[in-house]
């Protein structure tokens, strides 16, 4: 019998309940190991902000997280290490198959980035938050303890664009409803509608995820832990490690600002208005936020309330007239429910399950979304650029993109899904050849044919189809974290 | 129609040879598992008959599994397997393999034992070749030549439908009308293809048939034994589901490497895995009697583009292996692994668990259809660690994905279809 514990809010770090969106500034310091004692002592006593409620919020949140290869160069041994799952132990730039998946190839390639693979494979990366005008002191304070301990390989500064993303649009609308109290029953059972409320295992390791089942981690011997670290709940006699922690997944992905408005604008012969609405078609909604599919008007659990960016689904529009099949947001978010819609009772769950049905078979050709969802913590990085300015000619002006930051329980499930079989899946939904608009490398694919479409279906002829997509979005570093719990951050600096 | 078959040809690795077999093997790719279609070896591709073909060694070490069981695994020998799916009669197309693939064929054969100097090919291949216990496949009827016809058929409508609005009553109607014209053309000069599809064989249909009648009505006439036999069936299902050990550790992580070498060059991935029956007559039985109907379903019913929800697997097969104490489960599927894993739990995760919770080791399963692959960390590493590297797998048409087939099958039906109504020319332009 499993008992269900108090989640331990002082034993999480606050990133996994927080966006720190008051805190407007931030910077990510990615470092390798120099001193492995002096890195432990540091690490074993460092501030870490929780995920505790805190009011009024503090100047300055400290958050840590670390590679597998970080763990090693702290000394955590090697059957720790593999422990945990292998995606994290092999890392995002690790193996070529992975970049494939990921399409991290052509520009994106591991092999040119600025960090995240080689030599350039942080330790650990320290994220700092702060309210409006206090980080440089922090980061000054904090770069002075790290000096001693750890080599700098980069800082990554991020910039306040007020929630807008470099291309132009509102960012981070859509989230998942954290369960925090732990509401739904950890159990195995089929869910008829999109839910936006999201297990805690999901997201924490140690808790049971929407399969009802606990992600693999390193279970510990008590013995040997002692108090030290928390006991796992399917298995009280081992201490768990992973416990109250999450993969954070980190990736730097420089934007096109120019390149992307300039080929809208070709595409819509300079018309502006024909220029927005294929911006917005490849984004799934307007600038504003506002989505394409429609007023968003329908009750989802955990998902706000009738009229907000967020009460939608795709249902009303299974042919994407409203909304392309491709936009963006509609692949990484497909809002789908475990069985594709149909009539209530028995006999059409029985048909639709046996794969009888054949209008919802052309309709399930997405995973059920609730196994995949990301809860984002990403920041802009650079200088903004106005719409006007980006439509003229390119100046020599500095880069801007998004270091995207997702946390999740199970990497394979959760962001490489998303990555690559619907952002980079070229037939998500039965689209011909294409990946995402946004985020595709646009390559032509193994067969030569291209991918650098996007169609816009229309309910009065064939699809519109654009072509030859440039690449917007270059992924130029990244890595695999694990953002420890408190009592686990510890535990790795003492161990 | 074109009906399609398979042929699977084993043979166990000559002792010593298995080195210069894997080397010979590898020179046929030309990225890591992936043939290269004109390999000097086999060159698949000079056989258009094949929609897909691999060559993988199949060994035993997962027998150690059945101590679990308490039962001592018999040393196994490392075997050579051939697997293809075609059109048509799979004997046909071994004869074609002889003749125009012999040389190649032998010199991979030498490395098995009973190939020597002088060994008949075809002979040799047709005495070791085995049948299925089933098999799935996605279009019954659809063949390489077809395939290929309707995609060039898709690609050339793609590239000349208008793309604007069609407000205009008639206007979709008339569009089809003159696609549908235009394409005429084409065929007459030579640059479509549309081939008529052929006779449906005889035989075969009457094979079919016969097993549509035979198979329920064995069932008709077991029915009182096993109305009277399911208390007993339950009895023992339970007690062999709650003691049945478990079997799931995470794989090596060198295994997983190797086979993450042979994934996502092409769309589609293969799939090949093995594993120990659980001992005993009651699984034996069962897993005899759920194949049975498998076999019965994906022949009957399952013929047109789905296996229940599952719609990315181009051809599966499950074989049984020394006796039914092992059964190898081969298959195509669309898209990366994780996915297909994802796929087969949350869509098919009852239909997985009634055919290999049988096998030594599966996630605990309640009443056959519960649990089992649901129990997802375990389900992941089981599967994982009794996939077997394919060491060389072809496609006929790379890059090309089921939905694709599917969407081109229907455009060229559209086509035939004569005329339409503008609603149901609508539908069909936006298939382009």
């Amino acid at each position: 019998m499993i008992t269900t514990l108090p989640v331990e809010l002082d034993d999480i770090q606050g990133l996994v309940r927080f966006g720190y969106k008051h805190h407007t500034e931030a910077s990510f310091l990615l470092l390798r190991v120099s001193d492995r004692d002096a890195a432990r002592r540091w690490l074993a006593t460092v501030p870490v902000c929780t995920a505790e409620t805190i009011e009024p919020p503090p100047e300055t949140a400290l958050q840590i997280a670390l590679t597998g290869d970080g763990m090693r160069a702290l000394g955590v041994a090697d059957a720790i290490v593999d422990a945990f799952a292998t995606d994290f132990v092999t890392g995002m730039a690790g193996d070529a198959n992975r970049a494939r998946r990921l399409g991290d190839v052509g520009a994106n390639d591991p092999g040119q980035w600025q960090w995240g693979a080689g030599a350039r494979m942080p330790h650990v990366v320290v994220l700092l938050y702060a309210l409006p005008g206090k980080l440089a002191a922090f980061q000054r304070a904090i770069e002075a303890q790290c000096a001693a301990c750890f080599e700098r390989i980069t800082c990554l500064t991020t910039s306040d664009l007020d929630g807008i993303e470099p291309f132009g649009f509102m960012d981070g609308i859509s989230q998942p409803l954290v369960d925090w109290q732990r509401k739904r029953r950890a159990q195995d059972a089929e869910r008829d509608e999109y839910t936006n409320l999201s297990c805690l295992g999901e997201y924490l390791l140690g808790y049971p995820n929407e399969y009802g089942g606990y992600t693999d981690r390193p279970l510990l011997d008590v013995d040997v832990v002692g108090s030290r670290l928390p006991r796992a709940e399917e298995a009280p006699e081992r201490a768990d490690l992973g416990r109250n922690g999450s993969y954070l997944v980190m990736r730097q992905m420089r934007q096109d600002v120019h390149g992307f408005w300039q080929f809208v604008d070709r595409c819509a012969a300079g018309n502006a208005a024909a220029r927005d609405r294929i911006a917005n078609a490849m984004v799934g909604r307007d600038r504003a936020g506002v989505p394409l599919v429609g007023p968003a008007n329908e009750t989802i659990e955990g998902g706000g309330v009738p009229g907000d960016l967020n009460a939608f689904t795709y249902r009303s529009d299974p042919h994407g007239v409203r909304c392309p099949l491709g936009a963006h947001i509609r692949r990484s978010n497909p809002r789908n429910a475990d069985l594709p819609p149909g009539r209530p009772g028995i006999v059409s769950w029985a048909m639709r399950t046996l794969g009888f049905d054949a209008e919802a078979l052309d309709q399930d050709l997405v995973a059920s979304t609730r196994f995949h969802r990301l809860l984002r913590r990403g920041r802009e990085y650079g200088v903004g650029v106005p719409l006007a300015q980006a439509l003229a000619e390119p100046t020599a002006s500095t880069e801007t993109g998004l270091h995207f930051i997702c946390l999740g329980a199970n990497i394979a499930r959760q962001f490489e899904f998303v990555q690559n079989a619907w952002a980079m899946g070229v037939h998500f939904d039965g689209l011909p050849n294409e990946s995402d608009p946004l985020l595709g490398t646009h390559l032509p694919s193994a067969d030569g044919r291209p991918t650098d479409g996007f169609s816009i279906p229309r309910d009065d002829g064939a699809d519109e189809r654009i072509t030859g997509l440039p690449q917007f979005v270059t992924v130029v570093g990244g890595a695999y974290f694990f953002l420890p719990g408190i009592r686990a951050l510890r535990f790795l600096a003492t161990t | 129609m074109t009906p399609q078959d398979h042929f699977l040809v084993v043979a166990p690795v000559a002792a010593g040879k298995e080195p210069a077999l894997r080397a010979l093997l590898h020179s046929m790719n030309a990225e890591p598992g992936m043939a290269d279609p004109r390999n000097a070896v086999v060159p698949f591709a000079l056989f258009e008959r094949l929609h897909f073909a691999r060559l993988m060694l199949l060994d035993d070490a997962l027998q150690a599994d059945l101590r679990a069981h308490g039962v001592e695994p018999k040393r196994l020998p490392t075997c050579l397997a051939f697997l293809g799916d075609c059109d048509g009669p799979a004997d046909e197309v071994l004869v074609d393999l002889a003749e125009r693939a012999g040389p190649g064929l032998a010199r991979i054969f030498a490395h098995c034992e009973g190939f020597g100097e002088g060994t008949a090919l075809l002979e040799w291949m047709r005495a070791r070749k085995r049948r299925s216990a089933a098999s799935f496949v996605n279009w019954v009827g659809r063949s390489v030549r077809q395939i290929r016809e309707e995609a060039a058929l898709h690609r050339a409508l793609a590239a000349r439908v208008p793309r604007r609005p069609l407000a205009a009553p008639g206007d979709a109607e008339r569009v089809h009308r003159e696609l549908a014209t235009w394409v005429t053309g084409e065929v007459g000069a030579g640059r479509l293809a549309l081939t008529p599809p052929t006779p449906t064989p005889l035989g075969w249909q009457l094979a079919k048939l016969a097993n549509l009648v035979f198979v329920p009505l064995v069932g008709i006439v077991a029915l009182p034994l096993l109305i009277v036999g399911t208390p007993l069936f339950v009895y023992l299902l339970r007690r062999h589901e709650e003691r049945d050990p478990e079997v799931c550790p995470r794989p090596v992580a060198a295994d997983l490497e190797a086979l993450h070498e042979l994934e996502d060059h092409d769309i589609t991935n293969q799939y090949t895995a093995i594993g120990a029956v659980k001992p005993g007559v009651f699984r034996r039985w069962l897993l005899s009697v759920l194949l049975l109907l498998t076999s019965f379903v994906c022949r009957q019913i399952f013929t047109r583009g789905f296996l229940a929800r599952v719609q990315t697997i181009h051809f599966a097969h499950w074989f049984f292996f020394d006796d039914k104490s092992r059964v190898v489960f081969v298959s195509n599927y669309d898209g990366s692994h994780q996915g297909y894993m994802d796929d087969f739990i949350n869509k098919v995760g009852w239909g997985l668990n009634l055919l290999f919770s049988n096998g030594v080791g599966w996630p605990r399963t309640r009443w056959l259809v519960h649990g089992g692959s649901r129990i997802e960390q375990s389900f992941k590493y089981y599967q994982r660690r009794h996939q077997l590297p394919t060491q060389v797998w072809y496609k006929a048409y790379p890059g090309l994905a089921l939905v694709e087939l599917k969407r081109n099958h229907r455009v060229r039906e559209g086509l035939e279809q004569g005329t339409m109504s503008d609603a149901q020319a609508l539908v069909w332009l936006r298939l382009l």
